[in-house]
């Protein structure tokens, strides 16, 4: 148990119990699973600035703040409590891919230390994928209403063909920037 | 209590993520080269889990465990949903992250994560301001 606990999980063990958080979030207080959200309310509450998105009573969905301390909570558990391993076990297509197409070569950890360091800041690679990436992703999922989790996994489960757009809007730009831009921006 | 069920529930959530990888920016690279199942497979059967689940709950009626009745809002089309979803999923792939894996990040003492979310609330309160100039 505790070398299965320590070991990455297999993704028919994880993607049914990511699926179980939406009924859980349901039946325990009728909550519909969105990380997303959890960005305007920390917004709401420190910097709202007079505009009318942001001004709302964010108290009353503190559970989404809860939530999202949770998950870094968990992250810290599943990561430094439970044990990982040394490298993640991607596929050597992509190992290849990375070394001759990123230049990468340290390939220990979650991310790439190459790409993701705060030295980095210090020139570009810091400020497109930290600064530019994250940007995106906060403006990205505000203005489509939701992120994966509220859009293809709570949404798409609810049968949303909103939900769906949204969802081939995501792979669309990440198959934009994968296949199109990085090649231009390692070249 | 009332919020200690959703930190637990977040809790459970995060050690998820964080051991099936997908919190990884290599798992996501290799998703949108298409070079491994695993990804696909985490999404896929938490999509079909909870798509059985709420089937459920909906031919049951059940309540919630205060008795109440169970609320889905329908998600309202607009725009944003396309042009908004390309430039999250632009953003995907570079950060290797969405929202709930960048906190999770930032729990496993990934210091860029901190950067990122950062930047990413900045990104949500330029979207705010900017919100009615938007088509």
């Amino acid at each position: 148990m505790l070398d299965f606990l320590s070991q990455s999980w297999p993704w028919y063990v994880a993607g049914p119990l990511i699926g179980l958080t939406v009924p859980a979030l349901l039946l325990v207080g009728n909550k519909a699973l969105g990380i997303s959200s959890s960005l305007r309310h920390i917004c709401a509450a420190c910097v709202p600035a007079g505009i009318p998105f942001l001004t709302y009573n964010w108290r009353a969905q503190a559970w989404n703040l809860w939530f999202v301390l949770g998950i870094a909570l968990g992250g810290f558990l599943g990561y430094r409590v439970l044990g990982h391993p040394a490298t993640v076990a991607i596929s050597a297509a992509t190992v290849h891919d990375l070394r001759t197409q990123l230049h990468l070569t340290d390939f220990s950890g979650l991310l790439p230390r190459e790409l993701f360091s705060l030295d980095n800041l210090a020139n570009w690679k810091g400020w497109v994928f930290l600064v530019l990436g994250g940007f995106l992703v906060g403006f990205g999922t505000r203005y489509a209403g939701g992120c994966t989790s509220g859009h293809a996994i709570s949404g798409l489960s609810n049968l949303q063909w909103v939900s769906l757009v949204a969802v081939v809007g995501f792979f669309a730009g990440g198959l934009v920037m994968t296949w199109f831009i990085y090649p231009l921006l390692f070249s | 209590m009332k919020n200690l069920k959703y930190l637990v529930l977040g809790t459970l959530f995060g050690i998820i993520l964080t051991k099936s990888e997908v919190v990884s920016w290599f798992r996501i690279q290799e998703m949108f080269r298409f070079q491994a199942f695993h990804m696909y497979g985490v999404i896929g059967s938490a999509i079909v889990m909870g798509m059985v689940s709420i089937q459920l709950i909906k031919r049951y009626h059940l309540r919630t465990l205060n008795g109440e009745e169970i609320q889905l809002a329908d998600k309202q089309f607009s725009p944003g949903v396309w042009i908004g979803g390309f430039l999250f999923g632009l953003g995907w792939a570079l950060t290797g992250a969405c929202p709930g894996p960048l906190f999770a990040q930032l729990g496993s003492g990934v210091p860029t994560a901190a950067v990122m979310i950062l930047a990413a609330l900045a990104g949500t309160w330029t979207y705010s301001a900017l919100r009615e100039r938007l088509p």
